[in-house]
């Protein structure tokens, strides 16, 4: 039996940067609890309470989307919809190309991530500068995000020192400090020559058409001071109903993406700058992606748009501290990703990526701590039902056929027998039969001595209750 | 374009039609979140939630003009409103530069521009468009000071937040720009001021002249 992905490339992780998940993860796990605990005495209230706010958006989209549209266009901002990542990528490459520019700089949007928009900009010849410095390190490593939070959560200060040093921006350093410093030297020269700069957007009200944008390093904000035009890259699922749902959801998810209380920057954009602005763009874009939400959002599997990118999930997940989120093989990692990942682009991604949502002790860890209350171990056990209903052969992997502990477990005396029998594992060598889902199971597990039947025993040789 | 929007609104209601009912919309209060603990008024406190978000208040024009001093900051950006309240309290050596050139955007050592108003929840500054004379003096300099009336002050995020207008950039500053991407290490001024100063003083400015357009 082929071993899951996820499972071959955990095994394969260095031990370093299994450490650097882990403190990272922890970290931030910690200082969330603490914050959460210190300002709440039932912070689990107002989860289920966003949980409701973001679901009614996503049930009323339909209403909400269209709303968003006229406001933003009366605003004065032009908006565009593309149904696939490839028309969003025609529709921002056709807006940088008019506007002349051959930089372009970029604040994190995991949507662009879908789009891997900053290589794909660098294929029509456009320097497209990630100016987070997490994903700046990412884009000199050529590398992919691991985290959605913090894209470099899977490197130490040596490995982004030694990046540094390569791509000649000074000599190895591997203080934070001087590493913060020379990215900052470096990409305000971008930013002041960049006419365009990518976004995402955290929440867009459909009420004002207000795009809220969160950062702490302030790189967004940048981008929309030196930048003439400025295009929003949204899911459709970032529309919420009213502007009074933002303070919730911001507490909510900045709480729950750093432990903060609120992040340094929280900017609110509605159209171009004022006219006697003088720095900022004059001219502004949203584009909205669908990209498969617009069928998830009525499907068996719809909660899980109300994500609000906070990544508390993969943090508190066993199976990504263990495996890191390259492991995902996609855009969003971990238990979210173990759902998203299937279901955005589902035609062509759903068989490939199903196993993800074996890669799930189904704990309940990641449903726990979803601060819009997304059930995530029901929709993550949703997607196993799905592959194994359509037969995938990566959601096939790895695992034991089941039809044998189904028969079992229909038939008592069979059971029994079984039981009984059960007690040759205690002197087989599992590890060397040649069963392969035999050696998966033990190969990195011990098992415990087989004790099967006993407790049936043990009832019926204790005296029956009179009354019972 | 017009095809995508058409294709993507008709999967929406077709998907939606599905469900045999739809979430209601919640009633809540919009300061739902705001924690009991981070309730509370006056300008006294909002100066101590500044400081423990990483904001250096200072309470007067000559204090400003101390803290600069001790900076060592001789070139900076100033918002040309700001300017004659607040030159007699710098040093002679000061330069002040009332329209930011990009050109010298390494040199400057600070930028003044206006606050429009303040969170006392979350110890936030709020710059909108129309108040910020130029958003790079803003954000560029390693140190900010913005100048803000002491009684211009929203108790939660949630009255900030309900209460934006139509101003089409407002922004929240809490602190300093930070980043813990490395190792969780966090280190100050990545991209914007390393050093967020608040100068809380009501120098009788005029309201913001609006845009004339609006």
């Amino acid at each position: 039996m082929k071993r899951q992905a996820l499972d071959v490339f955990a095994s394969g992780l260095a031990p370093e940067v299994r450490d650097a998940i882990m403190a990272g993860t922890t970290r931030v796990l910690e200082k969330r609890q603490t914050t959460l605990a210190e300002d709440y005495a039932d912070p689990d209230s107002l989860r289920l309470l966003a949980g409701q706010v973001r679901q009614h958006a996503l049930d009323h989209l339909d209403r909400y989307l269209p709303l968003a549209e006229s406001r933003l266009r009366d605003n004065g901002v032009q908006v565009h919809f593309a149904r696939s990542t490839g028309r969003a990528l025609d529709i921002i490459t056709g807006l940088v190309h008019a506007s002349g520019t051959r930089v372009v700089t970029k604040s994190k949007s995991m949507a662009s991530e879908e789009l891997d928009l900053a290589r794909r900009l660098a294929d029509v010849g456009v320097e497209a500068l990630e100016t987070d410095l997490g994903e700046f390190v990412i884009q000199l490593d050529d590398d992919h995000p691991s985290h959605i939070v913090a894209p470099i959560i899977h490197k130490t200060r040596r490995d982004v020192a030694a990046s540094f040093a390569r791509h000649g921006l000074g000599d190895y350093d591997d203080d934070p400090e001087v590493i913060t410093r020379r990215a900052r030297r470096y990409m305000r020269k971008k930013f002041l020559e960049a006419k365009v700069t990518i976004t995402g957007a955290n929440f867009i009200s459909a009420e004002s058409g207000r795009v809220a944008i969160v950062t702490n390093e302030g790189n967004a904000r940048f981008g929309l001071a030196g930048a003439d035009v400025h295009i929003v890259l949204a899911g459709i699922e970032k529309v919420v109903a009213r502007d009074r749902d933002l303070p919730l959801l911001l507490s909510l998810l900045v709480r729950s993406a750093t432990g903060q209380r609120i992040s340094s920057y929280v900017e609110f954009v509605s159209g171009p700058r004022s006219a006697k602005q003088p720095s900022g763009p004059r001219e502004m874009h949203v584009v909205f992606l669908d990209s498969n939400r617009s069928k998830i959002v009525g499907g068996e599997m719809r909660q899980i748009l109300r994500c609000i990118r906070c990544g508390a999930c993969m943090n508190t997940c066993p199976v990504y501290r263990q495996s890191s989120g390259h492991a995902y093989r996609g855009v969003y990692p971990g238990p979210v990703g173990s759902v998203l990942g299937p279901l955005l682009k589902d035609d062509e991604n759903f068989a490939e990526l199903s196993d993800l949502a074996r890669a799930s002790t189904l704990c309940g860890a990641c449903g726990d701590v979803c601060p819009v209350n997304i059930p995530l171990p029901d929709l993550i056990a949703r997607v196993r039902v799905r592959s194994h209903r359509e037969g995938t052969v990566h959601g096939k992997q790895g695992v034991p056929p089941m039809w044998s502990y189904s028969l079992l477990a229909r038939h008592p005396m069979l059971w029994r027998l079984a039981m009984r029998l059960g007690q040759v594992l205690n002197w087989l060598p599992l590890q060397h039969l040649p069963l392969s889902a035999a050696r998966a199971w033990s190969g990195s597990r011990t098992l415990p001595r087989w004790r099967g039947g006993r407790f049936r025993r043990w009832i019926r040789s204790r005296p029956r209750d009179q009354d019972g | 374009m017009a095809d995508d929007r058409k294709t993507i609104l008709d999967q929406l209601g077709a998907s939606l039609s599905q469900l045999t009912e739809r979430t209601p919309y919640p009633q809540f209060a919009a300061d739902a979140a705001t924690p009991d603990t981070l309730r509370g008024r006056g300008p006294v406190l909002f100066a101590e939630r500044l400081t423990k978000a990483n904001t250096v208040v200072v309470d007067t024009p000559q204090a400003l003009g101390d803290f600069l001093a001790r900076r060592d900051a001789k070139i900076g950006y100033c918002d040309p409103e700001l300017a004659s309240s607040l030159r007699p309290w710098l040093g002679a050596d000061v330069e002040l530069d009332l329209e930011f050139d990009r050109e010298r955007v390494n040199e400057y050592a600070f930028g003044i521009t206006r606050a429009t108003s303040g969170v006392i929840e979350t110890g936030s500054l709020i710059l909108t468009d129309r108040d910020t004379s130029n958003r790079l003096g803003a954000l560029a300099p390693w140190i900010h000071i913005a100048c803000l009336d002491p009684a211009a002050l929203h108790l939660t995020l949630a009255d900030a937040i309900t209460g934006l207008g139509d101003d089409p950039n407002v922004v929240f500053v809490t602190g300093h720009s930070q980043t813990a991407d490395v190792e969780g290490i966090l280190i100050q001024g990545v991209h914007g001021p390393g050093e967020q100063v608040c100068l809380l003083y009501d120098l009788a400015l005029p309201e913001g002249p609006g845009d004339p357009d609006q």
